[in-house]
């Protein structure tokens, strides 16, 4: 890389470099004194005098027009309070702008099986259960679209009258450069077909909300959402209710992981039976509710096809995905994007094309589940990079490691690459497994494999379009040197609340114990978008930097009149402020706010952020962009058992480049709980129908859906690599999702090195395995997996020349006949990439 | 059949105290703790046994308390979450538990805390396939299990008497 | 939260009590030790007995006692204080590594002996909620007139999961049935039908009482479980496998499969294979063969239905492989 002289401007801030006295250090965390005394009120624990239980009627049909609804009888059972059905909320909503196409009980038509159809408020859970059964529903059966492949061959009867034709929700096709001229001038190139089954985040804690109605008109809302702000918006929507008169309080999440990200039925559902009867109503779902909310990972079909030259450099890439979206669009549009946006950060691709489609189907809607559409294409591009690299006769290691996306720079779909530090994750997991080794070396049954990947910290863009920040905090220091801090923000077990106090007491030079937390409350707190993305640590993180800063400036201006110092000179540490260049001169904090208030009033501040514009102009570029991208890079160590096929997984070696610890207790929990979930993805959990029996979800339970339990779970080897990002709070990028999506691929791997059979498909199952082995014994390709693609209608591509090929982000019009590229002598197959401009 | 509001009445102990609490007689002891007695502290996941996170201990062994009826409890000893602490501290679990960040969502914790103290209760310097062994019963989604398994080992040493600190890498990775 | 339904809950403190309030109940009543397998039969619907009869406070129904004859256990012991009894384990160790082998520690605390035995038989179209069967029109097991993984056929096909119930076959325990009008004793196999609805041939008032197990002299057993993760699961496949030696040569043997049929499924052919031999490779391929052919599992349990079936031949297999190195490990000359 041309070396340029330094600038003021390539100086890093000195948050990334200064000493830290708590960033960084494993601290508790500020709420987990509450959680191990079984203080922390979740939802279901939220209990209000004359309250009532709600319980909602399903659709037993997986697609059905509603003839008619008779709640009569259910309406007439003693204790019975309210009963809802579709026409008493007739306001359609969904989380993306483009997708409003649910409604809190379906009006006309159900779409899947687990569709609510109507809603009881009684004096017990017991009694609403038993009017459920009163309630009379006449449905007329339609036919059911089973999967994403029947969706493209069955576009009638349709499932949604609107979507890109037919059954087909959404059709995506991206061209950055011309890929066939790339294809061209590889030295081999290669196609792989692969499948990603869908799962379930399986949050322990089932989905609850208690609503109240005070008769001054004001609703009241506790629900165990990870987004507080799109719930509030979606009540204020349906109910027909000023925002102004609505409250929204997020409870502490049971685990999310993406799957309390909407708004959803059960919540407008309580809201409206609280108006109705002027008591409080609390929901809590079953488990078997819980599948059906869903929103999890889309099963995704992909066809990805590379061109390489003899050293492994990429020169163009045409990845295709179809997922299976369910019955309505949740974040599908996004989601079916992301299966599209990410393949280009980890290792260079000159040239790109992608085509994503996402089919409705009759099964509970996907959305995002830890990783949101991107540990499906991700799986299918480590896996097939590894049987490139075989062909290659390459390490696959080395492989990765020559052509990584170099920092500071552009990729062929306009995103804006910071910090990355996957060459150093690659080795740390290298050297600490023994890769060398073992890689293709170890006995029959025993195997080794490597992935890596990358995640976005946050996305670049709103759900809903606004110029406004993504997240806001507030601030307010107490005359005792307290120090309260608002955010909407939602504690989800991620830590988030947390790592509000660390940054706040690091700008502050207080204890992070000193400082209270509010968050997730849409009266009380500052919009934040909400825990979904791994969004937060950055974006409150800023935030809170700001606010701290904001207050420290107030603060340090009447501390350094008193003790007669420039302000400069100030620092704040150990709750006191002082000079720099003479510690034992200065004042307490409490001290020092009280001189602060004296003079200027109450002291508090706000903060907030924005993330930086994408270069990325054209109509999809959306959804990729992000503030700073983790990395992370995984070995996994396998044995199978040729008999049967059994895979077990002992240990995983997981380096995950995180930018800057906060927390470092909970970056290694996050990394840890990643790879439990990657593991569990990669073997064994899976949401299964049965497309011949009504698309009744197979196993909605926590015994059969199968979640790893301490005797599945491996040993976990981490490192922790730490490659700030300028864009990131003291450096900080994300670690709750990026270190999930190695983990799939990297056992996929390992288990071909072991018995060397391909399986193509996750969860990795001993049939599988084992038919597999079955094939290879009898000479047939040693491999299980999907064999056709199916013929998609996609629409004219949008062509945005790559930014080394003189693009501005923005798409180029159709001419039929010209190619924007360049002369193959000049495809950049070695290019180092762009430097941001 | 009895109507659901004919309650009936038992006496147990509770974390050490006596209690007296009157509810619908088919409901759980889950339910009887959380709904008649306040203590929510106990948390649910499936009602059906298939996941753990009710545990509570009953005459010191953990059961699942949505597979208990709250009648069959009469005269029992009946520990939950609530009654680790003792005298405003911590029990070493739940100290190393929340040291460790052990606990991460929370959910599962109470559960994990109950199980995990039964086990210590027997074995004083349990394996790690021990604890794996005790806690199999217990499903946690956010840590896989490796802090839990590190906050045990750290606060069985710490109840044998022993100045046990975490491990570097337990907090901060392999260097 | 999913919950029961209204009952009326007995807890007798005898037999004759107990048997009074079941005459009382009628069909209603039903009788109830652990709960681990009723409560959420009845949380789903899936059973709606209006009266439930508690078996833990009848003191002749606990216990275990070892005996020159053998050992009898109460069905009410949990299978917790069965697996870590040290004299039983020494003993019995397949029967004890079974009970551990059920379900979770947490569970293994409440479940019973003799529930376990009397498990009922499992299928994913029956063991749903009623809101779930309602969406295929139930099933014939409770409230409808099909058995969803055999359409065509006249009987239910759920699974016998017990894991204790082969062992039990396969070594020759024998049962006592205690009911208001008497009592009999039967070899285990003969508590079970291969139906997936009468899948036992108890009369609804009689009671389990005694679980009586052969002396443990010359056998030896063991039992193998196939499942997805190493707790919680009911077994796909369990393989009791039971030999008696005569020197290094076997005089009889017996050959049980769990989670294939309705009943525990006794292979006859595996066993009268193994007569005379001393489980050599081949002897142990033959009888791996024989348990292999009528091996029957359908689509209602977890895995694929023909991979479970590949897998009895290689469970029967290492089964007996096992008995055979511990048969090695004992006689080594000393």
């Amino acid at each position: 890389m041309a070396t340029r002289r330094k600038t003021a401007a390539d100086r890093p801030p000195d948050r990334l470099t200064a000493a830290f006295r708590v960033v960084g250090k494993a601290l508790r965390k500020v709420d987990a004194t509450a959680k191990v005394v079984g203080a922390t009120k979740f939802a279901d624990d939220v209990a209000l005098p004359r309250m009532l239980y709600a319980k909602l009627l399903r659709s037993p049909h997986p697609h059905a027009r509603i003839l008619g609804i008779d709640p009569s009888r259910a309406a007439a059972l003693a204790g019975v309070k309210a009963v809802l059905t579709g026409k008493d909320l007739p306001i359609p909503f969904g989380i993306l702008p483009v997708s409003q196409d649910e409604h809190a009980l379906a009006p006309d038509k159900v779409r899947f099986v687990g569709d609510p159809v109507a809603a009881v408020a009684a004096v017990s859970e017991e009694t609403a259960s038993a009017a459920l059964d009163l309630i009379h529903v006449t449905y007329e059966p339609l036919r059911p679209v089973t999967d994403a492949t029947d969706a493209v061959t069955h576009p009638e009867p349709r499932i949604h009258d609107y979507g890109d034709g037919g059954n087909l929700h959404k059709l995506i096709d991206l061209e950055f450069g011309d890929v066939a001229e790339g294809f061209a001038a590889a030295d081999l190139v290669r196609e792989d077909l692969l499948f990603f089954e869908g799962s379930t985040h399986l949050p322990m804690e089932q989905h609850a909300a208690v609503a109240d109605w005070s008769p001054d008109g004001k609703l009241t809302l506790w629900s165990s959402t990870q987004t507080p702000h799109y719930v509030h918006r979606a009540l204020a929507k349906v109910l027909e209710l000023s925002p102004a008169k609505i409250r929204v309080i997020a409870t502490p999440n049971g685990g999310g992981f993406g799957g309390k990200s909407d708004p959803f039925s059960h919540e407008i559902v309580v809201a409206k039976l609280a108006m109705l009867t002027g008591r409080p109503v609390k929901i809590t779902l079953t488990r078997e509710e819980v599948f059906y909310c869903h929103r999890g990972r889309h099963p995704a079909l992909m066809w990805v096809k590379t061109g390489v030259k003899r050293d492994g450099a990429i020169t163009a890439m045409h990845f295709k995905s179809l997922l299976d979206g369910g019955g309505y669009g949740s974040y599908g549009v996004a989601s079916t994007y992301y299966t599209g946006a990410l393949q280009t950060v980890t290792y260079h691709v000159p040239r790109y094309k992608f085509q994503g489609a996402r089919a409705f189907t009759n099964k509970p809607p996907c959305g995002p589940k830890r990783g949101h559409g991107t540990p499906q294409p991700r799986f299918a591009l480590e896996v097939h990079l590894d049987k490139i690299a075989e062909q290659l006769g390459m390490d696959p290691a080395e492989l990765r490691l020559k052509h990584l996306v170099p920092p500071n720079s552009l990729t062929a779909n306009w995103l804006r690459i910071g910090s990355m530090g996957l060459g150093p994750c690659i080795r740390k997991v290298v050297a600490g497994s023994g890769w060398k080794e073992k890689f293709r070396k170890l006995p029959h049954g025993k195997g080794i494999g490597l992935a890596c990947s990358s995640y976005i910290t946050g996305a670049g863009l709103a759900i809903y379009w606004n110029p406004m920040p993504h997240s806001g905090v507030q601030l307010k220091c107490d005359r005792g040197g307290g120090v309260t801090v608002f955010c909407g923000s939602t504690e989800i077990g991620q830590g988030s609340d947390s790592i509000l106090a660390v940054i706040v007491a690091e700008v502050l030079g207080v204890d992070p114990f000193d400082i209270a937390i509010v968050t997730g409350d849409t009266d009380l707190t500052p919009v934040d978008l909400g825990s979904y993305s791994s969004r937060v640590t950055l974006m409150t993180g800023n935030a809170a930097i700001q606010a701290a800063e904001r207050a420290r400036d107030i603060i340090a201006r009447h501390a350094a009149r008193k003790l007669e110092l420039p302000a400069e000179r100030l620092a704040f540490a150990e709750r006191r402020v002082f000079d720099v260049e003479n510690p034992a001169r200065g004042l307490s904090f409490a001290d020092a706010v009280q001189l602060a208030e004296a003079a200027e009033g109450t002291v508090g501040t706000v903060g907030s952020y924005t993330p930086p514009a994408s270069p990325g102009r054209y109509r999809g570029a959306g959804v990729g962009p992000s503030p700073a991208y983790s990395y992370s890079a995984c070995v996994a160590e396998v044995d199978v058992d040729p008999a049967t096929g059994i895979v077990r997984v002992p240990r995983i070696f997981i380096a995950h480049d995180v930018g800057r610890s906060i927390n470092a207790a909970t970056v290694m929990g996050q990394i840890e709980g990643s790879v439990y979930m990657g593991l569990g993805e990669a073997l064994m959990e899976e949401m299964a129908y049965r497309g011949n029996r009504n698309v009744v979800h197979k196993i909605p339970s926590l015994l059969e859906y199968k979640s790893p339990t301490t005797l599945e779970m491996c040993d976990v080897v981490t490192y922790v690599v730490e490659d700030p990002d300028p864009n990131g709070p003291f450096g900080a990028k994300e670690c709750g999702q990026g270190p999930l999506l190695p983990v799939p691929p990297a056992v996929a791997n390992a288990v071909y090195d072991a018995v060397g059979v391909r399986i193509d498909v996750v969860p990795i199952t001993p049939e599988k395995v084992f038919k597999a082995l079955r094939r290879k014994a009898k000479g047939e390709e040693p491999r299980f997996g999907p064999t056709a693609f199916p013929d998609i209608p996609w629409p004219d591509p949008t062509r945005v020349p790559p930014p080394w090929e003189g693009g501005d982000g923005k798409a180029v019009p159709l001419t039929p006949g010209a190619s924007p590229g360049l002369d193959g002598a000049r495809i950049p197959g070695h290019a180092p990439g762009v430097r941001d401009r | 059949m009895p109507p659901l509001d004919a309650k009936a009445k038992i006496a147990l102990e509770l974390n050490g105290e006596p209690v007296e609490v009157a509810f619908a007689p088919h409901k759980t002891l889950l339910e009887v703790l959380r709904e008649d007695l306040g203590l929510t502290g106990t948390k649910h996941g499936c009602e059906l046994g298939e996941c753990g996170t009710c545990a509570v201990l009953v005459d010191a062994r953990p059961v699942l308390s949505c597979l208990v009826l709250g009648l069959a409890c009469a005269g029992r000893r009946v520990k939950t979450v609530e009654g680790m602490a003792e005298g405003g501290r911590l029990h070493p679990l739940q100290d190393a538990f929340a040291e460790l960040g052990a606990a991460q969502c929370g959910y599962c914790t109470p559960a994990f805390l109950l199980a995990a103290g039964a086990l210590l209760a027997e074995n004083r310097r349990p394996t790690r396939d021990q604890i794996k062994q005790a806690l199999a019963g217990n499903l946690c989604r956010c840590t896989g299990y490796i802090k839990i398994y590190e906050a045990v080992e750290l606060a069985a040493a710490r109840m044998r008497g022993e100045k046990a600190q975490p491990a570097r890498e337990t907090l901060y990775g392999y260097p | 939260m999913l919950r029961l339904p209204s009952f009326t809950y007995l807890q007798p403190s005898t037999l004759a009590e107990a048997w009074r309030m079941k005459a009382d109940a009628g069909p209603d009543g039903a009788f109830v030790a652990g709960g681990t397998d009723l409560y959420p039969n009845m949380k789903r619907r899936q059973q709606e007995p209006k009266v439930v009869i508690s078996l833990m406070g009848i003191p002749e129904l606990a216990g275990c006692e070892m005996r020159d004859a053998g050992c009898v256990v109460g069905p009410c012991i949990t299978l917790s204080e069965l697996s870590i009894l040290p004299s039983f384990r020494r003993s019995y160790p397949a029967v004890a590594h079974a009970a551990e082998l059920v379900s979770t520690p947490l569970l293994r605390n409440m479940g019973t002996l003799g529930g376990n035995l009397c498990l009922d038989t499992r299928c994913n179209y029956y063991d749903q909620t009623y809101e779930w069967r309602k969406a295929i029109d139930f099933c014939m097991k409770k409230d409808g007139k099909i058995c969803w993984v055999a359409p065509s056929s006249p009987r239910c096909w759920a699974v016998s999961s017990s894991d204790v119930a082969p062992v039990m076959v396969a070594i020759g325990a024998e049962f006592r049935l205690v009911g208001p009008k008497g009592e009999r004793v039967m070899p285990a196999g003969r508590l079970y039908a291969n139906d997936g609805i009468n899948y036992l041939t108890k009369h609804p008032d009689e009671i389990l009482a005694e679980v009586r197990l052969p002396a443990p002299d010359g056998w030896d057993a063991v039992y193998h479980k196939l499942r997805r993760r190493g707790s919680f699961d009911f077994p796909v496949l369990g393989v009791a496998a039971w030999i008696d030696w005569d020197g290094a040569d076997i005089a009889d043997a017996r050959i049980v499969l769990g989670g294939v049929a309705s009943w525990p499924q006794e292979v006859a052919e595996g066993g009268t294979t193994l007569k005379g031999t001393d489980l050599s490779d081949e002897a142990i391929a033959r009888a791996a063969d024989a348990a292999y052919r009528p091996a029957k599992p359908l689509d209602n349990t977890d895995f694929d239905l023909s991979w479970r079936k590949q897998m009895t031949r290689v469970y029967v297999k290492t089964a007996l492989e096992e008995l055979r190195e511990r048969r090695r490990s004992t006689r080594k000359p000393s």
